[in-house]
């Protein structure tokens, strides 16, 4: 009796433990394969003829996609310039200013704000934005601009929530030391809490970079697709994502394989950020 | 008397911290032995060692035997869960299962393997009678245990140790914390338990001690000052420190 | 001109309140907008009708119906996966290499984005697996994307049930594993549930890798290796190929209700769980 429990919870403690490897392996097999399909034309046609590339007419044996690494910067950072004044203001907000009932009121909304599927956003922007950038602005309003507000405003709960938890980490003694010198709230908000919270706040922009970067459906719908460095922000573009989502239906042999090359690019700019972020975080939690 | 618990030269560290020095004393059954001694006097680790829940502590270095009806239980060959099915515990903070009070009794029965309603209300029952608490819940039997008041919630404790028929019942500060009327009536369900049960009641309350005990050990800073039984150590106890301690001059 | 400290406290107030209100402000206009746009479209009819002329008349059914399994099915495969990692990391271990290279496993699945999902899934499942757009591709696939979040919340919730009642447990004689299916999960359930209900929002707005993997078929999946497609797939083709605007809002509506509705539900059972344990 006593044996057969013993060899139950023996049994037991082995499924757990390959069902924790399970995310280990999920990760390896995703790896292998995106870079056992993006890595050969690397050599085939030459890591530079491809990230310098400016060229990308992959039937044709082009597979420059250096306009979509731009482009992708461009529109990220374009997102951070329209989502992080009004994530961090919000931030502050809701950490420093709003009472009890507008928090439990905003968090939730936030949350459905996060939760709205990237196509809804891509739609609205099309109906709303791009009309909006073609009549005041000029161009057809597929553009930078329009991209980088609409992704601008997928990433603010990115940024609200994490700028947030790192503003009411800082210790109270640090606000009630700077009032009680006779600061204002404002001041203190702006020569205490902020440069105390900065590698939190950090960690938030870079993450949010990396939502805006990786983000595909909202972007092929406002984007464009022009296969240039866009010249202005009213001129549209093509990220890394929207190479991979526009063509892999289609693609095949070689062409196939310059969108998992475009793939393999992708990630490795996404783990380099996330490695930034990490950094940021781990030394937050150092101080 | 009869030995059911015979401790040998047990020593306890955690990491370098010695907590236990060196302690031998022998349990006897069918009474109750009181563990009295300041915080820190190892009386709560010794409890820990005799129901094995110290395996789930790091870092512990255990020397020395610990023999009930005979057979070490420090052994490795020793399996903790049969164990605990015949040594009870019960803790300072009563902790009801989130459940009601007829589930929590059951828990342990079920455990066992006994699943038949009317098995299970026998031992509810039963041990709700033995722990004095079944008149004021034998109505309510599926209320969640979580509304009881903190007296009832620990005889609900104690009922649930009972239900498993242990042979044995250690409590660990009990009634720190519950008002007179729950502390008597748990002392009461102690008194009548004893010609049953092997039972110890470490408590940093001499009075308690001298109420319910029949033997009584006096523990300082993990080493055995004295042993005997509760009259005697009371009323002329060998050592000053003894005295001192149940003079309330230290504690 | 220096402007008085306390003049320009006020003006910042002031401003951090408009911004927070039009933060708040561009959620309610979105769905709004959804919504007026959406409900002359949204009826029994649309519901349960299958599109017509490539979605341009008749209803959204399929979608409905594909989405609903995507989502169950991928919750089936990856609650056991994700609890069980969980209560793995919490019950079994201490913090060791062993489990800061799991965690890294975890945070670095969190972080890949869906299209590059969308690239493994359909290179490994629809093409070297042979399974073609199918529901088992996307199910498996999408499996894999919610797993960091059912682990994460999994185990935070184990993690706040009250160390005493392990003890208890224990002391009952209870084993480990019976302590954990017996009182550690059941009294985690909540946390978990809501774990499993923001994957299944997640699941239900996903795209990018669901286009590639389980396809866009108009037909009903009634089985694992149908293709078929779910409610943001169809959203999509609808808005891209300009096939028809108020099907499209309807379809939007009928997305961002359902997410709406699971947010709710999730929100409901953390507020019991937090008054049954207070």
């Amino acid at each position: 009796m006593i044996e057969k429990s013993l060899f139950k919870e023996r049994l037991v403690k082995w499924v757990l433990v390959l069902f924790a490897l399970s995310s280990l392996l999920f990760l390896f097999l995703i790896f292998m394969f995106i870079f056992s399909e993006g890595l050969p034309l690397f050599l085939k046609v030459g890591l530079f003829k491809i990230i310098g590339g400016s060229k990308w007419a992959p039937t044709k044996g082009f597979f420059g996609i250096f306009p979509m690494i731009i482009s992708s910067f461009l529109v990220t950072f374009g997102a951070l310039v329209i989502g992080a004044p009004m994530g961090l203001s919000c931030a502050i907000y809701l950490s420093e200013y709003s009472g009890k009932k507008m928090k439990m009121f905003l968090k939730p909304a936030l949350e459905l704000l996060a939760g709205i599927p990237s196509v809804v956003y891509g739609f609205l922007g099309v109906i709303y934005i791009v009309p909006l950038v073609r009549d005041y602005l000029g161009g057809s309003g597929f553009s930078l601009l329009s991209t980088s507000i609409i992704l601008g405003v997928m990433i603010l709960p990115t940024i609200i929530s994490i700028t947030f938890d790192s503003l009411v980490s800082v210790p109270r003694t640090y606000r009630e030391g700077s009032l009680a010198m006779g600061a204002t709230k404002w001041q203190t908000i702006y020569k205490v809490i902020l440069p105390s919270a900065k590698s939190g706040i950090l960690a938030s922009f870079i993450l949010g970079m990396g939502r805006a970067i990786g983000e595909t459906m909202a972007v092929i719908m406002i984007a464009g697709n022009a296969l240039k460095i866009p010249g202005s922000i009213l001129d549209p573009l093509r990220t890394l994502t929207g190479n991979i989502a526009l063509e892999l239906s289609y693609a095949s042999g070689d062409h196939r394989l310059g969108l998992f090359s475009t793939g393999v690019v992708l990630m490795v700019i996404i783990m380099l950020l996330n490695y930034v972020a990490n950094f940021g975080i781990k030394r937050k939690i150092a101080k | 008397m009869n030995t059911k618990i015979a401790i040998e030269r047990l020593r306890l560290s955690f990491g370098k911290n010695e907590v236990i020095k060196n302690i031998t004393i022998n349990v006897y059954k069918n009474a109750i032995t009181g563990f009295m001694g300041p915080s820190g006097s190892g009386k709560s680790t010794i409890i820990s060692v005799i129901n094995r829940m110290i395996d789930f502590e790091d870092n512990v270095n255990i020397h020395g035997r610990v023999y009930i009806d005979g057979k070490n239980i420090l052994d490795d060959s020793n399996n903790p869960v049969s164990l605990r099915r015949r040594v009870g515990t019960v803790f300072a903070v009563p902790i009801p299962l989130p459940r009601s009070i007829f589930e929590n009794i059951a828990y342990g029965p079920r455990l066992k393997g006994l699943t038949g309603r009317r098995e299970l209300h026998n031992i509810v029952e039963e041990s709700l009678k033995k722990a004095f608490l079944w008149d004021e819940v034998k109505d309510r039997l599926n209320l969640s245990a979580l509304k009881l008041s903190g007296g009832q919630q620990q005889r609900l404790c104690l009922a649930r140790t009972l239900a498993l028929k242990p042979e044995i019942i250690l409590l660990d500060e009990p009634c720190s914390g519950l008002d007179p009327i729950s502390t008597a009536k748990i002392e009461d369900a102690l008194n009548e338990l004893k010609s049953d049960y092997t039972i110890v009641l470490v408590s940093n309350n001499t009075k308690q001690i001298a109420r319910i005990t029949d033997f009584a050990a006096f523990f300082y800073m993990g080493k055995l000052v004295e042993y005997n039984t509760t009259e005697r150590v009371f009323t002329t106890p060998l050592e000053k420190q003894t005295e001192d301690y149940i003079q309330g001059k230290f504690g | 001109m220096r402007i008085h400290p306390r003049i320009i406290n006020r003006i910042v107030e002031f401003g951090l309140n408009i911004q927070a209100f039009f933060t708040v402000g561009i959620l309610v206009v979105i769905v709004a907008i959804i919504f007026f746009k959406g409900f002359p479209y949204v009826n029994p009819e649309f519901i349960f009708a299958f599109p017509d002329d490539m979605g341009r008349h008749g209803g959204i059914f399929p979608s409905i119906v594909g989405t609903m399994q995507l989502a169950f099915l991928s919750i089936v495969f990856a609650t056991p996966l994700g609890v069980g990692t969980a209560v793995f990391l919490t019950e079994y271990t201490r913090e060791s290499t062993f489990t800061k290279l799991i965690r890294f496993g975890v945070e670095s699945l969190a972080g890949i984005p869906s299209i590059l999902y969308g690239l493994f899934g359909f290179i490994f499942f629809v093409i070297k697996l042979g399974m073609g757009w199918s529901l088992l591709a996307g199910v498996l696939t999408m499996t894999i994307m919610i797993l960091p979040t059912i682990i994460r919340t999994s185990e935070e919730a184990i993690r706040s049930v009250p160390r005493q009642l392990r003890i208890v447990s224990y002391s009952l004689s209870a084993t480990k594993w019976e302590t954990i299916k017996k009182v550690i999960i059941p009294a985690a359930a909540p946390g978990i549930l809501t774990g499993i209900m923001l994957s299944v929002g997640r699941a239900v707005g996903e795209t990018a890798a669901i286009i590639f993997t389980m396809g866009s078929s108009l037909r009903l999946p009634l089985s694992l290796m149908d293709s078929g497609r779910t409610m943001a797939v169809h959203f999509y083709i609808l808005a891209r190929e300009g096939i028809s605007m108020e099907k499209a809002y309807g379809t939007a509506l009928v997305l961002v209700l359902s997410i709406l509705s699971i947010n709710v539900l999730a929100y409901y059972v953390m507020h019991k769980a937090i008054s049954k344990y207070s």
